[in-house]
């Protein structure tokens, strides 16, 4: 029987240059794996893999040297270790992120619990080409948002709140932008030059800034063949649901207008970005 | 503006991140619980940054006040021992 290699590609078993040897991709959701985990694919990559572990560079993990013979062997003693294996080809990819609110002291949202919905919404979607979501707490943006199909980027929508401010000065050297101005015993604050960093809340000592979670989006980032930025678009989502509608109205639009192997970025780029935003923000405001 | 009584100083413009937090909190340490000291610090990252990490200590912040000399003068009362 001739060896179905799409199939096994598609689960996960990428064909290596050495004949009847394959690199298994595994699933990790946000760069997390837990110890258990981390024994369990030793363990396999010493009795399958001949020791060898690759780390990806969007936080997967692979076994390579994996043979034919071993596919279904290997896979079921991943499984019993918790351990599951992850996706190629035209679907929805790896879902990535930083560490986040939860561990960072600089993020403004949990990025891992949100990866984990974003992977459990959409992980292995079939797509006309690969898409990539990423996630990071804050705008350090140290899991580089703008490099996905669709970026996701903490931040604050930030309220200053003048009956706990002493007028010490910390926020207006804090803030990067430049946003916030004392001046004769008066504070200023410029929204236009807000960027939701959040740097006022976490400096202050008074808690004179209130700083609410959102979400930043960018749309059609791609660092392969073609190198594009993600567009940010919309000012800062307040809630998760609204983020959902986005993402589902982005991967409709990809469905919809992608010929098969084009990423996101290729597909706006030819039906326009003006109809891109367009069916972004009916779907946020209409639902 | 509130005038304080400062205990101790610490110039912090002689080093760079992340010295300047770690000079700023080995002066910190050596006071005692309530006593007030003025840290001067560079225009730029160490007043970008120092404050919050301090107030991320625990610390109180009271004031920063900028020296026009491209340096600026911030004022913690210390919290905890």
């Amino acid at each position: 029987m001739a060896v179905d290699y799409k199939a096994l590609k598609n689960g996960g078993f990428m064909r290596q240059v050495q004949k009847n040897n394959f690199s298994l991709r595994l699933k990790v959701v946000g760069g997390n794996l837990t110890a258990e985990q981390l024994i369990t694919i030793a363990e396999i990559s010493k009795k399958y893999g001949g020791g060898h572990v690759h780390l990806t560079s969007r936080q997967g993990v692979e076994i390579p040297f994996i043979k034919l013979a071993d596919v279904d062997a290997v896979k079921a003693e991943l499984e019993s270790g918790n351990v599951n294996t992850g996706v190629c080809g035209p679907r929805v990819r790896t879902v990535t992120a930083c560490q986040g609110s939860a561990i960072c002291p600089s993020g403004c949202i949990d990025t891992y619990s949100l990866a984990q919905e974003i992977s459990d919404r959409y992980f292995g979607r079939e797509l006309p080409h690969k898409f990539k979501f990423g996630v990071t707490g804050c705008v350090n943006n140290c899991l580089k948002a703008e490099e996905n199909d669709l970026g996701v980027k903490g931040g604050y929508a930030v309220e200053w709140l003048p009956d706990l401010c002493t007028l010490c000065g910390v926020c207006v050297k804090a803030c990067r932008e430049g946003a916030i101005t004392i001046n004769n015993e008066q504070l200023t604050m410029n929204n236009e030059l807000c960027n939701n960093c959040g740097r006022c809340v976490k400096s202050c000592p008074f808690d004179a800034w209130r700083g609410e979670p959102g979400y930043i989006l960018s749309f059609g980032g791609t660092f392969g063949n073609l190198i594009a930025k993600g567009e940010q678009f919309l000012p800062i989502i307040r809630d998760k649901e609204t983020l959902f509608r986005a993402a589902d109205a982005a991967l409709a639009f990809f469905d919809e207008h992608a010929n098969p192997g084009e990423r996101l970025r290729v597909a706006i780029d030819r039906a326009g970005w003006d109809k891109f935003q367009q069916a972004i923000l009916k779907e946020i405001e209409h639902g | 503006m509130a005038d304080y009584t400062i205990d101790e100083t610490v110039d912090i413009t002689d080093v760079v991140c992340p010295v300047t937090f770690v000079k700023a909190k080995v002066a910190l340490e050596e006071l005692d619980e309530g006593q007030l000291i003025s840290i001067r610090m560079n225009d730029g990252e160490p007043v970008q940054n120092v404050p919050r990490s301090i107030k991320e200590e625990g610390h109180q912040i009271l004031k920063l006040t900028d020296n026009g000399d491209g340096t600026y003068n911030l004022i913690v009362r210390k919290v905890g021992d």
